[in-house]
């Protein structure tokens, strides 16, 4: 006998909202402990401020308010949500995930709920599993939340990576549509260069090394990353990818309004617009300048600044592309939520 | 075949003046990337991955920071099209 299967339907984001730490940190406030200059940082990553979370505003803190101000926006509540994802490397509970605790804070403990490690891809990878689960029926509206706060995680006087990460959380809900609002995704790795972004040490080498704790030798988990090893890869390879992604879609770079990359780095950004030949009349997002790099949280917490900066642009066809730790990388075409 | 120099020179030239904005005729073989020409580590990616493009050649991370003036990057390419 022929097993039953559901089908779906095509989706669309129906909205996206955000969480920013209160606190602003200029490039000011860090270069001490670095021995570095405004000036420097700007010209190499197009930095001038991030947001640093504070004690008040934890991970799961800064999803559930991306989360609730993401439903706000769709008029929808946490009962009408039947799938959580939550993209994220720097929940600093192994286990249960982190989709669950936000499912039970916001009074809906029975969606499927899970969190997923693609770093800074995650959020694309995650808006493309949530189409594949709307279009296999599977699911009717998904949450998916990229919160990082990697200042846990970072070691402020590493002189490569102190002045890029910051923390924040956005959130998009992708629901049911009639026409496709999400593009395929093209994804991929390159696993052979997978020590250029590492979080290091393991949490059982941390353990053992616990009682030599120091300030400056922190014996914790903190990223590190070969900057030119990973600027080359993401700009003449994920670039590469990203074409792909609007070919997939049917999509060339005239027709195109948003370009919304990964908030990684300026000049990251700006090479891949150019390397993909965008014409001017593309708007690049550039969170990247006040809020730094956020990790999974960057995209829709970027897509959330440029509609509110450009609400024009609610409704209109954007290229997402996320890469990151893995090396990883995901892109699609979507078209931004409509205007709330 | 191996690429000629003068070849090799003319079109590197044309390349950091393209990703550096550094006008083609301060571009000499003694010339410091970084010291003389300013072109800093990230520029330097964009002009190793245009060389690779233009002269078919493989310039690999690795070997990035040991081309620390034109001539060093002229006589890389030239050696690795041989």
């Amino acid at each position: 006998m022929a097993i039953k299967t559901r089908q779906g339907s095509e989706s669309q984001i129906l909205s996206v909202g955000a969480y920013r730490p209160k606190r602003l940190v200029p490039n000011s406030d860090i270069v001490d402990k670095i021995d570095s200059n405004d000036e420097w940082i700007q010209q190499r990553t197009g930095i001038a401020t991030r947001r640093f979370a504070d004690e008040t505003e934890s991970l799961l803190d800064m999803a559930c308010w991306a989360a609730e101000d993401a439903l706000k926006k769709a008029k929808l509540t946490i009962e009408d949500i039947d799938t959580v994802i939550v993209a994220t490397i720097t929940f600093p509970f192994q286990a249960p995930s982190a989709a669950t605790a936000l499912l039970q804070r916001l009074g809906n403990p029975k969606a499927a709920a899970f969190d997923i490690n693609a770093a800074c891809a995650g959020f694309c990878y995650g808006v493309s599993m949530a189409h594949d689960f709307v279009k296999a029926g599977t699911s009717k509206k998904v949450l998916v939340i990229g919160a990082e706060k990697l200042t846990d995680f970072t070691n402020p006087f590493d002189r490569a990576t102190a002045f890029i990460f910051a923390d924040g959380a956005g959130a998009v809900i992708i629901g049911e549509s009639e026409e496709a609002g999400i593009g395929p995704v093209e994804w991929g790795s390159d696993a052979d260069n997978r020590d250029a972004i590492l979080m290091n040490p393991a949490w059982t080498d941390a353990r053992n090394y616990a009682e030599q704790k120091t300030v400056e030798g922190i014996v914790w988990p903190n990223i590190s990353q070969e900057g030119q090893k990973v600027f080359r890869w993401a700009v003449f390879s994920v670039s590469k990818a990203a074409k792909r992604a609007l070919d997939a879609a049917g999509v060339t770079v005239d027709d195109l309004d948003v370009f919304i990359p990964h908030q990684a780095n300026l000049r990251i950004i700006e090479t891949m617009a150019k390397d993909m030949k965008l014409p001017p009349s593309v708007l690049i997002a550039d969170d990247i300048k006040t809020n730094g790099n956020t990790s999974a949280a960057s995209i829709p917490l970027a897509m959330d600044a440029l509609l509110e900066k450009h609400p024009e642009m609610h409704g209109k066809l954007a290229l997402i592309v996320g890469y990151g730790a893995g090396l990883v990388y995901a892109g699609q075409v979507v078209k931004l939520p409509p205007k709330p | 075949m191996a690429l000629a120099s003068a070849d090799v020179l003319a079109g590197l030239k044309e390349i950091v003046e393209e990703v550096a904005g550094i006008p083609a005729a301060s571009i000499e073989l003694d010339k410091n990337f970084t010291e003389d020409l300013e072109v800093d580590s990230l520029s330097m990616v964009e002009v190793v991955v245009a060389c690779e493009e233009r002269f078919g050649v493989k310039i690999p991370d690795e070997k990035v920071t040991d081309l620390v003036t034109v001539g060093d990057a002229v006589n890389f390419i030239v050696n690795a099209s041989n």
